[in-house]
């Protein structure tokens, strides 16, 4: 093996080593929002209620209906970012 | 080899076959409008509702039999993306969320937005934690996952008591569920419909194990998701005069409010009773109201059955995906709830409360009659009961004030069609949808058990070197084992069993959750670890949920039982954590375990 193949492999292992913090990572930011539309924002119902849109007071139209689409697209979203790594890291699966 | 033929010609084919699914269920649907406009009595279009609709999923049922291991119990690993979210969305939408609800949420206002909230957020958690990783490694049950993470026959056996646990109430209820609903709209016997309801889920499993799940639960998806909207648009359009209760209802919130405050200022509410609908906290604190979103948010990401359904997809991507497609098709029914309660309510607060009993809407003696709805504390029955006991109540006015009426929570969606004026054909298939919502989610939870008992503790355990036919055999034994030991015990009438529904929720959380989520997250969790982990937070769930319930114990922090998880999730996390730094590390076996399953590319793991 010549010094340049090294090279090359090393930084092939130094590339597939980021897979995982980068997946981890896509995780926690992933996390961090769902904890925003699951619990922060119904801490600020009250407040949130005084403004008023076709009739919803926005507290409670965040919970009903709000936190819910929030999820639904966060969820498409990260399935996107994740096929994103998983082509960019060679991880994804052979169609 | 022809068997491998017919299910591809299938795959092709789905969307087709489904559209015509639709459309001959619609057609169907106007054929006995039409047949009640030519003077068919209810019954018999109740009856037509109910057996057409049986008929439809035995027939699914039967075309999806196999006898091949993979077909039975993961589909074959072939079901698009798509078609397992709807499945998904069918599995996890008891026969409870159809009918139940809407009523919580009518009984409890805002607080009760924390089971809409509660029940979405947690596929989020399935989807970024546990779902892809699960499909990746390729195992058959929650438990075989267990088993091959944590090596051996003690975490498996442990799963299976976990599973066994959250599962068997909940599909007791299921069971129950189909009773009542057949009960109520065909005139059976609570005990016979209860038979029947069996029948209709053992049609749908036996023969195709998770393939026959998987296809009629798509098909029951559609007949609820119709079922559940129709009556509530067309009350919209007659309300409002836009056929989009989730848009308008923010309108009738509004009245719902001026209602709450004229109602007391007329003398006819004491400020007390009434629980202001759009005030958060007035029913649970906010302490219990995050506890009881997180306990039911984890808990999704833990229960068997809905995991097992991201183990049918063809690929990791495809379980990803899938996860969104199935929290869109929950989101349908979950974001219509809160319209159903509104428009409910206004109609209770507008035409009921205050009302002289002589003027008390029809649908009042309707469900009076069937004991769900009471007045001066007799069930309704008729106006000359209903005045009688409001006299010797010693209310003279003959004006029903609010005290004076109460309503069963499940009436809310039931009576909406005979509410807005529908013809009877609508409460008909209010009666499909429900029994299907049931139905769906008793054959998830019910193959969850079986496969656990026959796969994990029949295979794994007792004769690894079974047949193919053997374990087929056996599963199809335990599956109508399990039905039958469950109609039995919903035919006589559990009420304790329908309270712990809500606990598999907790349960599971506490149990499954942390040796799930670290068995794929953190490589060092040992096996001594996870089973330490899945014993104390299980064992400390149960234990407060007995203590408080029947033991008396005062809940500590006043969190409620139904939140039980939220002191054994962190305890199951903590002590896993600690007895898995104490203990070896797993062996470099497990290890290359963990990482072929963190990565989407390489083909199972478990069939290499």
């Amino acid at each position: 093996m010549n010094a340049g193949d090294k090279a090359a492999g090393d930084k092939a292992a130094q590339h597939n080593a980021d897979y995982w913090p980068r997946t981890r990572r896509l995780m926690l930011i992933t996390i961090a929002i769902w904890a925003v539309l699951g619990f922060g924002i119904h801490f600020f119902v009250t407040a949130f209620n005084d403004i008023v849109i076709l009739g919803f007071p926005l507290g409670f139209y965040l919970a009903a209906q709000g936190a819910l689409i929030g999820f639904v697209i966060l969820i498409f979203w990260f399935s996107r970012k994740q096929e994103e790594l998983d082509s960019r890291y060679g991880m994804a699966e052979d169609e | 080899m022809a068997e491998e033929d017919t299910s591809r010609d299938f795959t092709s084919n789905i969307g087709r076959i489904y559209l015509v699914y639709t459309g001959g269920f619609a057609a169907f649907v106007l054929f006995l409008a039409a047949l009640e406009q030519f003077g068919v009595s209810n019954q018999v279009i109740g009856y037509l509702f109910v057996f057409f609709t049986l008929a439809i999923y035995a027939g699914i049922g039967i075309l999806s039999r196999t006898m091949q291991v993979g077909e039975y119990y993961v589909a074959g690993r072939r079901v698009p993306a798509v078609y397992n979210g709807m499945a998904t969305a069918s599995d996890w939408m008891s026969g409870a969320s159809f009918v139940g609800m809407a009523g919580t949420l009518y009984v409890l206002g805002y607080d009760g937005l924390a089971f809409v909230i509660g029940w979405t957020g947690g596929y989020v958690l399935v989807a970024v934690l546990v779902a892809p990783y699960l499909r990746k490694f390729g195992a058959y049950t929650i438990p075989d996952f267990l088993g091959a993470r944590y090596g051996g026959h003690m975490a498996r056996t442990i799963g299976i008591l976990i599973l066994f646990c959250c599962s068997f109430t909940y599909v007791t209820a299921q069971i129950y569920a189909t009773g009542i609903i057949a009960s109520r709209f065909l005139g059976m016997s609570f005990e016979l419909a209860v038979f029947v309801g069996l029948l209709g889920i053992l049609v749908c499993s036996m023969l195709g194990g998770m393939r026959a799940v998987t296809w009629t639960q798509v098909a029951q998806y559609i007949v609820l998701i119709v079922a559940y909207l129709v009556p509530v648009i067309l009350l919209a359009q007659m309300t409002t005069g836009v056929p989009v209760p989730q848009v308008m209802y923010g309108e009738i919130l509004q009245e719902i409010t001026a209602l709450e405050t004229s109602l007391v200022e007329k003398g006819l509410a004491k400020a007390s009773e009434i629980t202001p609908h759009l005030q958060p906290y007035s029913s649970y604190d906010t302490l219990n109201f995050f506890a009881l979103v997180l306990c039911l948010m984890v808990g999704t990401a833990s229960l068997p059955h809905i995991l097992m359904r991201y183990f049918t997809t063809p690929s990791v991507k495809d379980a990803r995906r899938s996860v969104g497609w199935s929290l869109l098709f929950i989101f349908f029914l979950y974001f219509t709830a809160p319209a159903y309660a509104a428009f409910a309510k206004l109609e209770i607060y507008q035409n009921v409360i205050g009302a002289p009993l002589e003027e008390l809407p029809g649908w009042i003696y309707t469900y009076g009659q069937i004991g769900l709805v009471k007045i001066c504390g007799i069930e309704a029955t008729t106006l000359e009961a209903v005045r009688a006991a409001c006299l010797a109540k010693g209310d003279t006015t003959g004006i029903l004030s609010f005290s004076d009426f109460s309503i069963n929570r499940d009436v809310i969606v039931i009576a909406t069609p005979e509410i807005a004026g529908l013809p009877y054909v609508v409460a008909g298939l209010v009666a499909a949808g429900g029994l299907a919502a049931a139905l769906s989610t008793a054959d998830g939870l019910l193959l969850a058990i079986a496969n656990a008992l026959s796969h994990d503790i029949y295979y794994r355990m007792v004769d690894p070197k079974a047949s193919t036919k053997r374990r087929l055999i056996i599963a199809r034994v335990m599956l109508v084992g399990v039905a039958g030991l469950a109609a039995w015990v919903a035919s006589t009438k559990p009420s304790d069993i329908l309270s712990m529904v809500a606990w598999a929720f907790s349960l599971a959380a506490a149990g499954f959750f942390p040796a799930l989520v670290l068995g794929i997250w953190w490589k060092r969790a040992s096996a001594a670890g996870a089973i330490a982990g899945m014993v104390s937070g299980f064992g400390l769930t149960l234990f407060y949920l007995i203590a408080t319930q029947y033991g008396g114990m005062t809940p500590w922090l006043g969190i409620q039982n139904i939140s039980a998880g939220i002191f054994g999730m962190p305890l199951g996390f903590a002590v896993t954590w600690a007895v898995s730094l104490m203990t070896a590390p797993p062996s470099p076996k497990t290890e290359a375990m963990i990482e072929a399953i963190r990565v989407p590319k390489g083909g199972t793991y478990m069939d290499k």
